[in-house]
């Protein structure tokens, strides 16, 4: 590990201010990667700003048709929490299967969409709900947040407030897990949205992305045979020791059709 | 008699330590004026070293030193040491390259150290070493275990085809008469498989810390060891040049082991020698990501295996031919692992009458690979017990018939089998049928239709293990190439107020020993458990040893421990007798009382040990006082522990994942001190071999370059990936030692692995799959199924 300063923000735009005046500054909100990534020396941020003693990044609230998740919020808070339970079930069950015990009470929402690792989770529950991000300096639509491999629209020094969810009649999410991170090596999201039916899936490809396809079916008829027979083309798919393309493509029909098998209930 | 005996289940001695975090490791040892050691290591699996420049690195803040290969040389640091030597088939020995403990002119795989950056603190250590600048030339590679004798990149110059050894065993008239059994069978099944490499994973990292007085010319070194002595006598006599009785090795509390803290390390000799040179303490912990690949990791063989069978279904013939990968170096045990502790287990729990083999060693750019629970013998009883599900397919047998068909009749023994080995005890017939029972194998049927009614697929194996365990005896290990002898060692000393200490050559890490061999004295001395002290690990405090691999602790230094206290019950005796006023041959013992026969006057073994330490009254004139004795124990042959498995999964069909369902093990160790532990090793070993049938293997692309380097790619069983077991045991005692124990660190390991294979093809049979490697992975299942649909 580099040494680096520390500082423990109080409020955002103390946070913001902290991390712009450093000479690389990065926002600390769980650690659960950005941690391990120093203590392996491969990253070197002069300055880590501390986002846990900040006002206003935590709590959950539902209100107007959506749940608003503070960008603070830890995944085991998301996964306890009885409003998102009541109202999106899908999402508290995503934030329970993240990880384990230690990382989902580290873990946070906001660092884990920063980071858009492209095996995380949530990206999935964020498209496929048509999820607003909101930050330091505006709201982004969901759809456009995740821009490509651990990228995202956010700009430097930019810092994730919360997520907005709206609420779905009905959604649900399918993972299957990688055995040894337990990351997804194919996650699904479907869900029954004001806007249609959405699909989104995770882990399977470099970025989240949704299946057009699937949701045209769905439209038409919400049910688990309408995506069991469509299968996604496998060139633009992540191919590792874990799993080659051809099977994650496989995968991707599998979990949408389960999802919305769970999703019907 | 006290409680806790042989036969109770006490609770371990140890865990209130190691519960409370108040067990002392390694890296907890502080050492005023201690120095860090930083190993640079290779990020190539194969390249030319060229110029190694250390001069900014040891201008760098805190450095003391940074060592390379060429100082090794001159400061006259050995290699590392193999410990046992093979002759192949022509009657040469082994190729055995100089394993550097620095690299010199070539690096031969990811993780081999190029400099050790010696600083005040680890992060100068660390920070300096990325400012060391080594010019590296990058070779193509032999990474893959089949291919690496078939052309290609050459590893060591002597080494051609990086051929290490090509073993026939036993020899050529075996295979003759395997030939023959082939040439006259009436069936034959086949099987060519993959017994993958996996890695140990201990808890706690290697470590070590080495401290030169240069008054009194003594290196001591703590590290993570499992064989103190041995450790003192290979790095001692062989790397570094240091007098034995000038050499202390202490290896305290050490957080598991499973073979691959038994080799002597690059990192203890570099930091020893280090020590001796700057005078200083110097210290090394392996983060995570260097155990994974300097650890010796386990297995890695391609195998063919041939199985000929009369009309009756009886085998009359074996024939296996294995490439085996030694990795880049030989590390201490690794050219027994395939050979002596592979071959002569292939006879199984079975009378095949004519067996042989052959066995390629190969050298590749690989992280060296040497024991790893069970060691040898996982990966005969695999291909054993995988091909014997293949003949039952061929012959129309059921599996468990067939095997009852050639089991070894529990009254054959000792028997002799034709792969060199004389099995002690047996009764492999009834270990079957209760774990048939315990299993309800009758019932499968109605779970396979309830699975299937469900949309899975439900399988179910059997796999009936075998093992050699007490590594020993010395006279025969020696014949077979051993360097060392294999006997162990203890000490039983009374203190002057009844307390006892035991020393043993053996050590604990996870195994339990300080309550097994405390049980062993309360059994046999009638001294409660808790007066009793077992002190293991340390060179200066027991006397010699060989140390615990191998599943050796109780049923040799167990049995070495039970011959000190014969020793202790004679010396008794004779103080008895005087103090009792009788002749020593009228005085019995029993439960630590001293009695004379016929009477009612007796005495307790500690008012006797009191009188030994303060002999005001006492036999001075015959008896030397004290209550302390000493014995060696090398027993006439190996044990065998054997055991019957019955696995069940389910299988998904659509994604190919496997779920273990149930798990019985009916394991018989001979006769059991205390059954909680057993129960425990054996859980253990269960778990390790579910883990190497579904999910574990250690993955090098073409390079060299290791894909699995973390545990975010490399899969541990976990609590909700292992079935709770059903276990069960018969005790069938062993006749080769005075505790009638065979060994159980092992079985579990050893035996898995082919049970919940042929439970995964046999849940995969109607879809025309027949062999799976390991790991069995949901995408190789999926593959499979898609492979056998489509041809
Ligand atoms: C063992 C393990 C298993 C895991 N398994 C899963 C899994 O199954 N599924 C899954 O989805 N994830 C998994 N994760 C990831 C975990 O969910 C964390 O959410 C993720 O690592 C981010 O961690 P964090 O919230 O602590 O952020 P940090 O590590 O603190 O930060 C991550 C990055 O985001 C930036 N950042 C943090 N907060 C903000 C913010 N509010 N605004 C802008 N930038 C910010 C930081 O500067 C940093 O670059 C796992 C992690 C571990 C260690």
């Amino acid at each position: 590990m580099y040494d680096f300063n520390y500082r423990k923000a109080s409020s955002v735009e103390d946070a913001v201010g902290a991390v712009a005046g450093a000479e690389d500054g990065r926002f600390l909100a769980g650690g659960m990667t950005i941690i391990p990534t120093i203590k392996q020396r491969l990253a070197k941020p002069s300055d880590l700003v501390d986002l846990a003693g900040v006002d206003g990044l935590t709590g959950i609230s539902v209100s107007g048709g959506a749940v608003d998740i503070g960008g603070m919020c830890r995944h085991a808070e998301v996964n306890a929490s009885g409003e998102v339970a009541a109202a999106i079930p899908a999402l508290a069950r995503l934030a329970g299967g993240i990880g384990d015990p230690q990382v989902r009470n580290r873990g946070t929402i906001g660092g884990s969409i920063a980071n858009n690792d492209p095996a995380a989770d949530y990206p999935a529950a964020v498209v496929g709900l048509g999820a607003t991000v909101r930050t330091n300096r505006r709201e982004i639509a969901g759809d456009d947040f995740f821009t490509g491999m651990f990228e995202t629209a956010l700009e430097p020094g930019e810092l994730v407030t919360g997520v907005s969810f709206p609420v779905p009649s009905k959604a649900a999410y399918m993972k299957f897990p990688n055995p040894a991170s337990r990351y997804a090596i194919v996650g699904v999201f479907v869900a029954a949205t004001s806007g249609g039916p959405r699909v989104a899936v995770t882990g399977a490809g470099p970025c989240v992305f949704r299946v057009a396809a699937m949701e045209q079916a769905l439209a038409g008829n919400f049910a688990p045979e309408s995506v069991a027979d469509i299968k996604i083309g496998d060139d633009d798919l992540n191919s590792d020791i874990h799993a080659s393309a051809e099977y994650r493509a496989h995968l991707v029909t599998v979990m949408a059709k389960r999802a919305v098998a769970q999703a019907n209930g | 008699m006290p409680e806790g005996g042989i036969g109770a289940s006490v609770k371990r001695k140890e865990d209130f330590r190691f519960l409370t975090g108040r067990g002392s490791y390694t890296d907890d040892e502080v050492r005023a004026g201690q120095l860090y050691a930083h190993m640079l290591r290779s990020p190539h699996g194969h390249a030319e070293l060229g110029s190694v420049d250390t001069s900014k690195a040891e201008a760098a803040p805190g450095v003391v030193c940074v060592l390379t290969g060429p100082d090794a040389d001159a400061d006259g640091i050995g290699g590392l040491p193999c410990g046992w030597g093979i002759t192949s088939k022509d009657g040469t020995p082994m190729v055995e390259p100089k394993w550097p403990v620095i690299g010199q002119g070539k690096v031969r795989y990811v993780g081999e150290i190029v400099a050790a950056v010696i600083a005040e603190s680890a992060e100068q250590a660390a920070d300096a070493a990325e400012l060391v600048e080594i010019d590296y030339r990058p070779l193509d590679a032999a990474a893959v275990t089949e291919t690496a004798h078939t052309g290609g990149a050459q590893i060591h110059d002597e080494a051609p085809d990086n051929i290490c050894f090509d073993w026939d065993f036993p020899g050529p008239e075996a295979a003759e008469a395997v030939d023959a059994a082939f040439a006259a069978a009436a069936h034959t099944a086949r099987l060519e498989l993959v017994n993958q490499r996996i890695i140990p994973h201990s808890m706690e990292p290697r470590a070590a810390l080495a401290e030169y007085d240069k008054g009194e010319e003594k290196l001591t070194l703590h590290c993570t060891a499992q064989a103190a002595h041995a450790m003192r006598l290979l790095l001692g006599a062989f790397v570094l040049n240091q007098p034995e009785h000038k050499f202390r090795v202490v290896a305290p509390d050490v957080g598991g082991g499973f073979g691959s803290k038994v080799a002597p390390y690059a990192e203890y000799a570099i930091i020893c020698w280090a020590s001796r040179k700057l005078e200083r303490p110097v210290r090394w912990l392996g983060d995570r990501a260097e155990c994974f690949v300097t650890d010796a990791h386990g297995r890695d063989h391609v195998t063919e295996v041939e199985l000929a069978l009369d009309a009756d279904g009886k085998f009359t013939g074996l024939r296996v031919n294995t490439v085996a990968n030694m990795g880049a170096y030989l590390s201490a045990f690794a050219p027994l692992i395939p050979t002596f502790l592979y071959a002569t287990l292939f006879a199984g729990q079975y009378t095949t009458p004519a067996i042989c083999c052959n066995v390629k060693a190969v050298f590749t750019n690989t992280s060296p690979v040497d024991a790893l629970r069970g060691a040898g013998r996982p990966e005969a009883t695999y291909l054993l017990e995988r091909v014997i599900d293949e003949a039952a397919q061929a012959t129309g047998i059921d599996p468990v018939e067939i095997r009852k068909r050639n089991f070894i009749a529990a009254d054959a023994f000792p028997y002799q089998t034709p792969v060199a080995l004389l099995y002690d005890s047996g009764a492999y017939e009834r270990a079957l049928d209760i774990a048939l029972e315990k299993a309800d194998w009758n019932g499968f049927a109605a779970r396979r239709s309830a699975s299937e009614a469900e949309g899975r697929l439900r399988g179910i194996g059997i796999a009936a293990p075998i093992e050699a365990t007490g590594a020993a005896p010395s006279a025969i290990a020696g014949q077979l190439g051993a360097r060392a002898g294999l006997y162990e060692s203890a000490q039983v000393r009374f203190n002057a107020t009844g307390t006892v200490t035991v020393f043993a050559g053996t050590h604990n890490h996870g195994q339990g020993h300080e309550t097994t061999f405390a049980q062993l004295v309360t059994d046999k001395l009638g001294v409660p458990l808790e007066n009793v002290e077992v002190v293991e690990g340390d060179t200066d405090r027991a006397v010699m040893g060989m140390g615990t691999y191998g599943s050796r602790s109780l049923s040799v230094g167990g049995s070495a421990i039970d011959r000190a206290m014969d020793k202790i019950i004679d010396k008794g005796k004779k103080i008895a007798a005087h103090l009792l006023e009788a002749s020593v041959d009228d005085i019995e013992f029993d439960s630590g009382t001293f009695t004379v026969s016929g009477t009612d006057r007796t005495i307790s073994i500690g008012e006797v040990a009191f009188a030994a330490y303060v002999p005001h009254n006492y036999p001075l004139e015959e008896l030397e006082p004290g209550l302390d004795e000493q014995a060696f124990f090398d027993p006439v042959n190996f044990n065998f522990p054997f055991a019957s498995y019955v696995c069940e999964v389910e299988v998904d069909p659509e994604t190919g994942s496997v779920s273990v369902e149930r798990f019985t093990a009916v394991d018989d160790v001979g006769n059991i001190v205390n059954p909680m532990i057993v129960e425990g090793q054996v859980h253990g070993g269960l778990a390790h071999g579910i883990g190497q049938a579904l999910m574990e293997g250690a993955v090098f692309d073409e390079n060299g370059q290791p894909l699995t380097g973390s545990l975010m790619d490399y899969t541990l069983p976990r609590a909700d990936t292992v079935p709770s077991f059903d276990l069960g045991h018969t005790v069938t005692p062993c006749p080769m030692n005075p505790l009638g124990a065979k060994g159980v660190g092992e079985i579990g390991a050893i035996g898995a692995p082919p049970a919940v294979v042929n439970a995964v093809v046999d849940a995969l049979r109607s879809h025309g799959v027949n062999h799976i490697d390991m790991p069995v992975t949901s995408e190789s299942v999926w593959q499979a199924i898609q492979s056998a649909t489509a041809s």
